[in-house]
């Protein structure tokens, strides 16, 4: 077996990395795919209202199966339900809350973030490529607290967090915190700083993985 | 007497005319009217401009618009989802136009062409690619792009209950692009589940209100986009 592999965070345990840190009573979004596992995790002591673009607060666990819904679901289209004490708004207001600033927290994944904290995660720019955006860029811009949730390293190992992003951008200088399989990492005035690194990893072999400059508190 | 109640689908989007921007609602298949859809691809008009948040599923509802060569340009946000096919086989060869939006900026566009807004600054795609071309201003310091607002001559929108005055409730998260759709185009065309008496919904709750709403069908049982999906049904049916 692959030593390599053993090291870091798994997809779950980078969720619950995200989960542990969400305060009680947050307004959170979920963007697509991985993002969608932290709701998994939330404290059972803690009160968390989820929010999907396509307009609905207080989004509750997955339908069981036979109980979906065409016309309930969420950002991704995947059946969901609601929770006790949930809205549902059409999208002006959605993206009102969003743009507006009443949204705490959103977990988006990316394909690269800048050492400013430019995130590019929308298009990788090839001229065939059919672009498509969503809410990605009202996300990035209108949220408190921008948190992304990625590999360190792309599928062939090459890294994610770059000196500048080379794939066209989703906002500039938007993202506040990386949470990777390998690390969580600060995005601030100062540049990266490391707030902690998974079981096996160390400084160096992490600056390695990482095109951009790290920090150490 | 006012009664926007109409009986038939093909009835509702008789007058859309070539050349016409529509606005479609809906989120995937949440909230898209299909049976509004299919009459207008069986009345025929064409040269389309569409502004609806995706393109379409498989070979039914907006998709077979598309497919049908009705529609020159789509305004979206996400145009390519899981079951799209047919869009981006038509982009790939140039064969169709796209303007794409940030959602967000492509909800308030539409809010704000129906609420009589010309024109707002927006911080959403700043420093982007979608910003380039665009007229930016600093407001307080921070970088805004500034955003036009979207009207159309029709929109086709699904709700849940309608009365004969177009007073409007939708179901779950097919709300989505209803109510803003129904305020900026000049005629909203809607397709309702069930058509009460007046005064059969609360006025307290009333969602979107009849004067945004021009006709209204009634169409009890609509069609489940992802069971035609999954069925690999056509529109026109073979």
């Amino acid at each position: 077996m692959d030593i390599a592999a053993k090291t870091g965070w798994s997809r779950e345990e980078m969720a619950q990395n995200i989960a542990r840190d969400i305060p009680d009573g947050s307004y959170v979004n979920l963007g697509i795919g991985m993002p969608e596992l932290v709701a998994n995790y939330i404290p059972e002591n803690r009160e968390v209202v989820f929010h999907t673009e396509n307009g609905l607060l207080g989004i509750g666990p997955s339908p069981a199966e036979g109980q979906e819904d065409d016309e309930m679901i969420n950002a991704g289209k995947k059946p969901v339900t609601a929770n006790k004490g949930a809205a549902f708004f059409h999208h002006a207001d959605s993206f009102a809350m969003i743009r507006g600033g009443h949204i705490d927290i959103c977990v988006l994944g990316a394909f690269q973030i800048s050492e400013n904290g430019d995130l590019a995660n929308w298009s990788t720019g090839e001229p065939k490529a059919i672009p498509a955006v969503g809410g990605a860029m009202d996300l990035v811009q209108g949220v408190k607290h921008v948190i992304i949730i990625t590999k360190h390293t792309t599928k062939d190992g090459k890294p994610k967090i770059v000196r500048e992003c080379t794939y066209p951008l989703t906002g500039k200088g938007v993202v506040d915190r990386i949470y990777t399989d390998l690390a969580i990492i600060d995005v601030t005035d100062k540049g990266l700083f490391v707030k902690e690194m998974a079981p096996g990893v160390d400084f160096n072999t992490l600056q390695g993985k990482t095109e951009a400059l790290l920090n150490q508190y | 007497m006012i009664n926007k109640v109409v009986k038939t689908a093909s009835e509702a989007v008789a007058d859309v005319f070539d050349g016409a921007t529509v606005m479609i609602s809906g989120f995937g298949e949440a909230g898209s009217p299909i049976e509004l859809i299919h009459a207008l691809i069986d009345q025929g008009a064409k040269d389309l401009t569409i502004v609806s948040n995706n393109t379409g599923n498989g070979h039914v509802g907006l998709a077979a618009l598309i497919e049908n060569r009705q529609v020159r340009k789509m305004i979206c946000s996400f145009p390519r989802t899981a079951h799209s096919v047919v869009f981006p086989e038509l982009y790939k060869n140039g064969e169709i136009e796209l303007e794409l939006v940030p959602q967000g900026t492509l909800a308030e566009r539409i809010r704000a062409g129906g609420a009589g807004i010309p024109a707002f600054y927006t911080p959403t795609s700043v420093n982007t690619p979608l910003a380039e071309g665009k007229e930016t201003r600093e407001i307080n310091g921070n970088p805004y792009v500034l955003e036009y607002g979207l009207k159309a001559d029709f929109s086709l929108v699904k709700c849940k209950t309608a009365d004969r005055h177009g007073n409007l409730l939708f179901n779950k998260t097919a709300r989505n692009f209803g109510p803003i759709m129904c305020m900026a185009a000049k005629a909203a065309i809607v397709q309702a589940k069930e058509v009460v008496e007046l005064g059969g919904i609360d006025p307290e709750i009333v969602v979107t209100p009849g004067i945004f709403v021009n006709k209204v069908v009634e169409v009890a049982n609509p069609l489940s986009e992802n069971q035609l999906i999954k069925e690999e049904r056509r529109y026109p049916w073979t």
